[in-house]
């Protein structure tokens, strides 16, 4: 199976059904992306699929032949995950830290759409990402740093 | 009038709960101390302790002695040091450290009870201390001068009255052959330089761009993946494995049949999750299928009604209870609740070459190496645990049963094996914060001051399981740290706990006992406070026994608008913390003009944890902690039906998110005390602080968490 990944073409030879968050942490060995739920609930496993925002555990890689697939080791190669990541640090964001790759990614994906989120966008674009040290109100102000309002 | 008696004193917190001395087998034979103390000769490094170095190109190496699981403890201690060595905090590198017999890890007991920077505040600061005089002496020594016409600043030693300098590298030999100081001045905190200044957290960057390595995140070569199946009840063990179908599935390797647990080892997790899913288990039950939620709180309900064991008292409580004309009582209820850490639970073990090796985010490394030992069968020599960045602890990793299944599983396999946890098996086999119940009852005089108080707790005693020197005289001491030593000037008082345990299982969770206290003690509180005709902040002010309760409270009156008006349906609420070493007091401010659907709108926050070390992650840990704290106010629950816990993942066991999140403002009250702990005191307050803002806002008081339910049940 011909899947892109940050930018280079892979050849895997994993079943279809793998969903991508396997196949990018134990296959490809991209860790950066990580597992929490593995149910679409938490958010933890966030990639881009063609810069739309993903959740890696439930995408089976046979759905995703022909398209580009980003995680959160690539974004600083790239302006606005560079961005991001400095409003992340600016803002003193994490905490134990897990769930900021998904976070980030979450973020990418909302900024890459709507250059200047308010509070219902982000409160939309970032629900979907559990943080259990409770960093959301340092996420928003990263969020709004980085879109320039901050 | 008799003296108060404290079976668990105002210091009862888990601080040094887990005492150097119960490693004992782990020192026997390894020489703990001069494996990594002092040495000379070996390399130019100087060495003052086990914990510090100083290169001879003049960086310094601190050895975490403590795990760092998101408090912030990585760049908290780097400031100790680099305050007192003077020296610029780039400079200051920290490692995790390996657990290992002889290493440093070994008198690191744990990582919990809010002791990172308690703990380490003296220690670290000594040997930094020691560092610097050793340097000033060396540089004092080739300039024959007295060591007080030296001076160490910014990396160098400086003679006072001169224009010659050294650097710290330049000096590092010679300082290395000088004896180590017994008693060092530490630095004047008038003269602080680092030590309370903002300092962005050190581990952040390698935490946005996913290079941080949590447990789960190793690889090594020819690993596997493996994952378990779990009993559907709890306690349920193995009766017969058809593993067939599994087995045939491509990329699983192995069934591995423990107990109480079935592990399918393969390739991939994807693999090992597709053949747990195939594999056909027979269970055992150990007489708990039939257990059921409610037999778990009558039987919480049923010890209130009997004595306790006493575990603090002042004065006749229940004589003036008995001729008291106003007697205010109340019961208050809690729930079992699991830790739901973002990085679910997981291990690394390899048994190779008759060594055992662990690689694990786990806060207390050197039970982690006990536990890999034992459960290899190897002598501790034998046994090297990779201590990694902890993707989310609150007391989850206190325990060491991930160390112990990684590692059977690991015997039964030849090759390094990965141990993850599925969020349905990390949920269900956690170590749960008990359930309790409690009852308190007080008696007013004729002005509503409370002049007796009695309270009684029923619960388990985590400390019984996991630290037993806890468990005096039939008293869990975590369990009542809050109760014995709540905030308030109380002539007459008993407090009494009854240990019940039940089928499922509890350990240690951000705040236990003293959470348990906050929320019943604060509730109860207010409950006086109204039934007295009082302003529940005033109430407190005038009742509180410290000063810095006071000041606090005081802080908070005039930082949160408390006297302010409000509109119909918005209610203020306030609560009070005065353990683990640090005094907080919150204002949550709620709007239940809908009844049905509770907002919380703002949070305010006053804190004195005695010195500032790093104001940015003192605020972190209020803001952080009031999310973990309203979670599991409003929404925490573990259940059980038919023996089976009933939640699994984030559907039924729900965190806030991002849009639910009030505005948290925080104040840090300046000081040179001692530093309290901050990890767990703003969980204790935020929880009673919500359920008194409800009462504000609707007259209805919430006796039992969580809150939603509730409100959308009316129940």
């Amino acid at each position: 199976m011909k899947l892109r990944i940050n930018g280079t073409e892979h050849e895997l030879a994993v079943a279809a059904d793998m969903p991508l968050l396997w196949a990018l942490r134990d296959v490809q060995g991209l860790t950066g992306t990580k597992f929490g739920c593995g149910a679409g609930l938490c958010g933890a496993c966030m990639v881009l699929v063609d810069e739309v925002p993903v959740r890696a555990c439930l995408a089976p890689v046979g759905d995703l032949a022909g398209k580009s697939v980003v995680t959160i080791e690539a974004l600083e190669s790239t302006e606005l995950g560079r961005r991001i990541q400095s409003a992340w640090l600016a803002e003193d964001v994490v905490q134990c830290g897990y769930c900021q790759s998904g976070q980030v990614v979450s973020a990418y994906g909302l900024l890459a759409k709507v250059a200047q989120p308010d509070d219902a966008a982000i409160d939309a674009a970032m629900a979907g990402n559990l943080c259990r040290c409770g960093t959301y109100q340092r996420i928003r102000k990263a969020i709004k740093r980085a879109a320039g309002h901050g | 009038m008799a003296e108060p008696r404290h079976a668990a004193g105002p210091d009862a917190t888990r601080r040094g709960l887990l005492k150097l001395a119960a490693y004992a087998p782990l020192l026997a034979g390894g020489g703990l101390l001069l494996g990594c103390g002092p040495s000379r000769g070996r390399s130019a490094d100087l060495i003052p302790n086990a914990l510090l170095r100083v290169t001879a190109g003049g960086r310094i190496t601190l050895f975490l002695p403590k795990v760092e699981m998101g408090q912030g403890i990585l760049t908290g201690i780097a400031m100790l040091v680099a305050e007192e060595l003077r020296i610029a905090l780039e400079a200051v590198d920290v490692r995790l450290p390996d657990a290992t017999v002889s290493g440093i890890l070994a008198i690191n007991p744990e990582t919990g009870g809010s002791t990172s920077t308690q703990e380490t505040w003296l220690p670290v600061r000594t040997a930094a201390a020691a560092a610097r005089a050793m340097l000033v002496a060396a540089a004092a020594q080739r300039w024959g001068l007295a060591a007080d016409a030296c001076e160490a600043r910014d990396g160098a030693v400086h003679e006072q009255h001169g224009s010659r300098s050294l650097a710290y590298g330049e000096l590092v030999d010679a300082a290395a052959r000088l004896p180590v100081p017994g008693e060092v001045p530490l630095v004047d905190p008038a003269q602080f330089t680092v030590i309370g200044q903002p300092v962005a957290r050190r581990d952040a960057p390698d935490k946005v761009n996913g290079r941080a390595a949590f447990g789960i995140d190793v690889r090594l070569p020819g690993m596997l993946v493996a994952t378990l199946v779990p009993a559907p009840m709890v306690g349920g063990l193995v009766q017969s494995v058809d593993d067939t179908a599994a087995r045939a599935l491509p990329g699983v390797r192995h069934v591995v049949v423990l107990d109480d647990l079935v592990a399918v080892v393969a390739d991939h997790y994807w693999a090992a999750h597709q053949g747990a899913q195939a594999l056909k288990v027979q269970w055992r039950d150990q007489g708990n299928a039939a257990l059921q939620q409610p037999q778990i709180e009558a039987a919480l309900e049923a010890a209130l009604r009997r004595p306790g064991a006493v575990a603090g008292s002042k004065g006749e409580p229940d004589l003036v209870l008995a001729r008291a004309t106003r007697r205010v009582e109340a019961s208050y209820r809690l729930p079992f609740l699991a830790h739901a850490t973002m990085e679910p639970a997981n291990c690394v073990a390899q048994i190779a070459d008759g060594r055992c090796t662990v690689w694990v985010g786990n806060q207390t490394p050197a039970l982690a190496l006990a536990a890999a030992a034992a459960a290899a069968g190897l002598p501790v020599e034998k046994v090297t645990v990779h201590t990694h960045l902890i993707g989310g602890g609150f007391g989850r990793r206190l325990e060491t049963d991930m160390v112990t299944i990684a590692v059977r599983i690991a015997k039964a396999v030849p090759a390094p094996v990965k141990v993850v946890w599925s969020r349905e098996a990390d949920v269900r086999l956690d170590w749960f914060r008990p359930a309790y119940a409690d009852h308190l009852a007080a008696a007013l005089d004729a002005t509503g001051r409370p002049v007796a108080w009695l309270h009684r707790i029923a619960g388990s005693a985590v400390s019984a399981r996991a630290s037993p020197d806890y468990f005096k005289d039939g008293v869990d001491l975590d369990t009542v740290m809050g109760s014995v030593d709540q905030p308030y000037d109380l002539p007459a008082w008993r407090v009494e706990f009854t240990r019940v345990e039940s089928a499922v299982r509890t350990g240690w969770w951000r705040g236990v006992g003293g959470t348990r206290s906050a929320f019943c003690v604060e509730s109860f509180i207010d409950e006086l406070a109204h039934a007295a005709g009082r302003d529940p902040l005033a109430y407190r002010l005038a009742l509180a026994r410290e000063p810095r309760a006071r000041e606090v409270l005081g802080q908070l009156r005039q930082a949160s608008g408390w006297d302010a008006p409000r509109a119909r349906g918005i209610g203020r609420g306030v609560a009070l913390v005065t353990n683990w070493g640090t005094f907080i007091a919150a204002m949550v401010e709620v709007d239940a003009s809908n009844p049905k659907s509770l907002r919380v709108r703002r949070v305010v926050a006053v804190v004195d944890c005695g010195q500032p070390v790093n104001p940015l992650a003192i605020t972190a840990q209020v803001e952080g902690g009031t999310v973990f704290g309203l979670s599991a106010a409003l929404y925490g629950e573990v259940t059980v039906a038919d023996g089976a816990i009933r939640q699994s993942n984030f559907h039924d066991y729900r965190i806030l998110r991002n849009g639910e999140v009030p505005p948290v403002e925080v104040h840090i009250v300046p000081s040179t005390e001692s530093p309290g702990g901050m990890g767990e005191p703003p969980v204790a307050v935020i929880g009673p602080a919500l359920a008194n803002a409800v009462f504000a806002a609707t007259g209805r008081r919430l006796r039992r968490l969580p809150i939603d339910p509730q409100l959308a049940g009316g129940a």
